[in-house]
């Protein structure tokens, strides 16, 4: 493998796995703030209960957020060296905001969060958790805003003076239409995990006590852990219509953006009007398209996903060939150095991410509906299949997540920086072109050999963590915060020990 | 003032920020197993008070590096290209060992066993070591300058990042964050540890001015220009009134002191960096300033986003602080609240397993 192979594997590997803690931390942050805030307002201690079982869980989660986050912010200038000087005036500049204005506002307030239930009054711990959920949605903005900006470059202009592109209007970086597309498909999917997490979770742990059959856990079932199932199942069916509105807005987004990659999800080698969407379709793993063998579809519906008619010329797809033609007479057939350029990304990646990411979403819809209809108006339930369902979900709107990122930069492919079709075309990066030139082959499989093994070690760790505190249950808990104390009459005592320490 | 220059100056800023604030907790990540003293039980129950002084606040003093690392990239693109695929191979060891670090500072209380204590102690030493020496090497080739083509390429290679000088300037911030870290544990704990810390510091403060003294010398007469010399007299000021204050007991002064050292010691690397942001080696070709600078528009948007951002980012760090303010002893280091390992392990095989018999769960 060549560096620009290696480079690629290292990025995928390190920012797939970065993400599968970020989806959690972005929705589970402000299910967690939710579930304080119910116990401040009501002072049932149920509520505190939940918020300190999954606010650990949330703990647990976010460290590994933060330690893989750092290379991320690294891995641009040292293995995308090209890709930086290219896109640094524009990209750097959501990046650099991302880490003033969430990055700082996160640590601190979770610092002031985890060990502060005895500093600070209620009211303000409240708000530590707060400002943390919503910085932790905020710095998904703004990264969003830069990858949005490599998948559709606007408010800016190529300078082939410097040879790279600059600046014209942040608000334009920050208002790209890709961005308003991606931002919500990406937070509703978060919260698809995290209330899938919290439902499952609770839901197990729900028919587990209520098997027991014991009054005193099954009133615990009832009267705990009962509305966190309630709660994850809301939150899921919620973000569940949610991630399905604007993955529709963003699929027909991207058929005017990038319709290299569509046509590639749907495997669409010929433009066709009323196009069907496939449901099977074969052939090997880097087929061409004369390889391609559709077994099952269903027709028209592709060109409603992509054009919001179902038949007639405005619901016109091109296809993949038609992009390859389309840009070989724009951009030229050879690269710099000769080679021939394929205008199409790999196409069962493509198909196959496409829709594992929208498939595995069905997991969280089942439970989420049956989690609610056990428990309609005040019933819990013992199905031991429910339950099973429950833990079964979990994984797999992570998952999905993942194939959602994979399809969208595998799709874009073979571009870094995609030519912005209704203009400012001088805009663009292939790929190949984007990698470090100083940093040899053997430096980076070095490194991508690391990378992965540290990974995998950590991993192990956070999943026996995550296993063990989920399986624990809710802590017995009491009221440490200042207010509670001085409601005891017993004053502030500076030999009282942490209420909280490492 | 020109843009670009400005962003120089808030590209220092960061660093120093950030060196004044993870200094301390490398600092205190590596005495870890120098200052507690005692049984087994004793010296466990110390080190929960060192990692417990810097629990609440290391992830935001580490988020002053990212916010360097962003803000070099939006502002010096070509700098941020240019010195982070150059200097590839210490970023790699850098950037591990704030992983392994980090993880052990969360994970480390979650099991109650001693065994992954020790092993989290380990990864925090480490994880402490190698950065506190990295990016003071990182920083000497930079002053001393790097071999870069006409493309600004960094050409040097790995082994010529490790030459003398930048070797000494690896010596110097371990030795700084070393001394800074053993001032705040004076400054933050109560009891045995702290008149121990302040012995270590006392130790450490003349070592400190020895060998920063030493550096900074060296870099001021071979690489730098004249008026740096007032940052070289403030920093030997500085060591120098650390060793004093820290001597009588004056645990804020000598924090305070040592973190002045810090500053000066960034002033010493900028402003022999400066007009560049990378200078050649030996004259060569160099990267400088205009060179590596992004547009007007971009430093201006930054500008506004910084000026606004950064006072708010302060105050709210500060207060956090402040809010945990009160020194830290033994007495006020809680149980152990962590799960048995053998729960986790048992945990990893299936459900099937409940650690906690549904019957005790009331
Ligand atoms: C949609 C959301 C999203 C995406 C696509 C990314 N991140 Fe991320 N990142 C987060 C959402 C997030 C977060 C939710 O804010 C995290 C995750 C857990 C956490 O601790 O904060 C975070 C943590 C995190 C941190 C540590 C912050 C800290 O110390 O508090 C850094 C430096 C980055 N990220 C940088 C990046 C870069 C350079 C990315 C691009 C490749 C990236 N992240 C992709
Ligand atoms: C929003 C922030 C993100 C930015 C700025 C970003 C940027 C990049 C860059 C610069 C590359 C390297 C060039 C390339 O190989 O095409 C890349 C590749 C890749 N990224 Fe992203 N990415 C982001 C988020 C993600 C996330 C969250 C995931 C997955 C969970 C992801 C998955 C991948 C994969 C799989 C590749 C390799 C594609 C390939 O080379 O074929 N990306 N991305
Ligand atoms: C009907 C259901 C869905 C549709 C129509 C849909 C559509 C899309 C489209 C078209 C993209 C590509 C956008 C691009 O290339 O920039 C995308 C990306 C993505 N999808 Fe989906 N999606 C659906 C379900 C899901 C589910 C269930 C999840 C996860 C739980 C998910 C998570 C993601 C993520 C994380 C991305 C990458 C980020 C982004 O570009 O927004 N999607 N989706």
């Amino acid at each position: 493998m060549d560096a620009l192979d290696l480079a690629r594997w290292q990025f995928a590997i390190t920012t797939v796995y970065h993400f599968i803690f970020v989806p959690l931390t972005i929705g589970l942050a402000p299910i967690v703030a939710g579930m304080q805030t119910a116990w401040v307002v009501t002072k049932k201690e149920k509520w505190l209960r939940l918020t300190k079982f999954f606010g650990k869980l949330l703990l647990i989660n976010f460290a590994l957020g933060v330690v893989t986050g750092i290379v991320q912010e690294f891995q641009f200038g040292m293995a995308w060296s090209e890709y930086s000087r290219f896109v640094g005036d524009v990209f750097g500049a959501p990046l650099a905001m991302e880490a003033l204005a969430a990055f700082f506002v996160e640590s601190v307030f979770l610092g002031l969060w985890i060990f502060g239930w005895d500093r600070v009054s209620k009211k303000v711990h409240l708000t530590a958790i707060w400002l943390f959920a919503v910085a932790v949605n905020l710095s998904a903005y703004f990264i969003l805003a830069a990858n949005s900006w490599m998948q559709h470059p606007v408010g800016a202009v190529y300078n082939p003076e410097t040879g790279r592109a600059e600046m014209e209007s942040i608000g334009a970086v920050l208002t790209n239409s890709t961005l308003l597309a991606a931002f919500p498909h990406t937070i509703t999917s978060a919260f698809l995990v995290a209330g899938t997490f919290v439902c499952g979770i609770a839901t197990w742990w729900m028919v587990r006590l209520v098997r027991t059959r014991k009054p005193e856990l099954v009133d615990l079932a009832r009267a705990t852990y009962r509305p966190a199932v309630v709660l994850g199942a809301v939150v899921t069916m919620v973000a569940g219509v949610g991630v399905i509105v604007s993955g529709d807005i963003q699929g027909k987004i991207m058929y005017q953006q990038q319709p290299g990659k569509m046509s590639a999800a749907e495997a669409l080698c010929e433009g066709q009007e009323g196009a069907a969407f496939s449901i099977l379709t074969i052939g090997p793993l880097d087929a061409t398209c004369d390889e391609l063998v559709h077994v099952l579809e269903v027709p028209g519906v592709a060109s409603y996903l992509g054009t919001g008619h179902f038949s007639g010329p405005e619901s016109y797809l091109p296809g993949v060939n038609d992009v390859q033609r389309e840009y070989t007479e724009r951009f030229g057939d050879t690269t710099a150095s000769g080679e021939p350029v394929r205008y199409t990304p790999p196409l069962a990646i493509s198909y196959w991410a496409f829709r594992l990411m929208i498939g595995l979403g069905v997991f969280s819809a089942a439970l989420g509906t049956w989690a609610l209809w056990a428990t309609r108006r005040g019933r819990t339930s013992d199905n031991l299949w429910l339950s099973r369902l429950g833990l079964l979900a979990i994984p797999m709107p992570f998952a999905a997540a993942s194939f959602g990122w994979i399809f969208t930069e595998v799709g874009r492919q073979p571009w870094v920086v995609v030519p912005n079709p209704t203009g400012i075309d001088d805009i663009r990066l292939l790929t190949e072109r984007g990698v470090s030139t100083v940093v040899s082959p053997g430096v980076l499989l070095a490194s991508m050999v690391i990378f992965t093994l540290v990974y995998g070690v950590l991993a192990v760790v956070w999943y026996r963590l995550m296993h063990r505190y989920a399986v624990e249950g809710v802590p017995e808990v009491h009221d440490e915060s200042p207010e509670a104390r001085a409601e005891q009459g017993s004053d502030d005592d500076a030999d009282r020990p942490l209420s909280f320490a490492y | 003032m020109d843009l670009a220059i400005l962003w120089f100056v808030i590209i220092a800023l960061l660093w120093t920020g950030y060196l004044v604030l993870e200094g301390f907790d490398f600092g205190v990540g590596m005495l870890m197993s120098v200052l507690p003293r005692g049984s087994k039980e004793e010296r466990e129950t110390e080190r929960r008070v060192l990692v417990n002084t810097i629990g609440p606040v290391w992830d935001g003093n580490e988020v002053w590096l990212i916010t360097a690392g962003g803000a070099t990239f939006a502002a010096f693109p070509e700098w941020y290209a240019t010195l982070f695929s150059g200097f590839y191979v210490p970023l790699l060891l850098i950037l591990l060992a704030l992983i392994v670090r980090g993880v052990a500072f969360e994970y480390r209380g979650k099991i109650s066993d001693p065994g992954w204590a020790r092993r989290c102690d380990w990864a925090i030493q480490a994880g402490s070591w190698l950065p506190a020496i990295l990016w003071g090497v990182a920083f000497g080739n930079l002053v001393r300058g790097v071999a870069l083509d006409a493309d600004h390429q960094y050409v040097g290679g790995f082994w010529a990042l490790l030459n003398p000088f930048a070797l000494a300037g690896g010596l110097t911030t371990l030795v700084l964050f070393l001394l800074h870290g053993a001032v705040f544990v004076a400054l933050k704990t109560d009891g045995d540890i702290r008149h121990r810390a302040r012995r270590v510091a006392g130790g450490l403060s003349v070592a400190a001015l020895v060998v920063a003294g030493g550096w900074a010398v060296w870099a001021q007469v071979a690489y730098s220009v004249t008026w740096t010399w007032g940052a070289v007299a403030v920093a030997a000021a500085c060591l120098v009134g650390v060793v004093v204050t820290n001597a009588r007991g004056r645990e804020g002064w000598a924090f305070t002191l040592s973190a002045g050292a810090l500053v000066a010691a960034v002033v010493l690397i900028f402003g022999s960096m400066f007009p560049d942001v990378m200078p050649g080696l030996d004259g060569g070709s160099s990267l400088s300033i205009a060179e590596a600078a992004s547009t007007p528009y971009t430093l201006t948007v930054m500008t506004w986003v910084a000026v606004f951002l950064t006072p708010v980012v302060l105050a709210y760090q500060s207060w956090t602080y402040w809010v945990f303010r009160r020194r830290l002893s033994t007495a006020h280091i809680p149980a152990p609240a962590g799960l048995t390992w053998k729960k986790v392990k048992d945990a990893a095989f299936g459900h099937s397993v409940p650690a906690v018999k549904p019957s005790d769960l009331v």
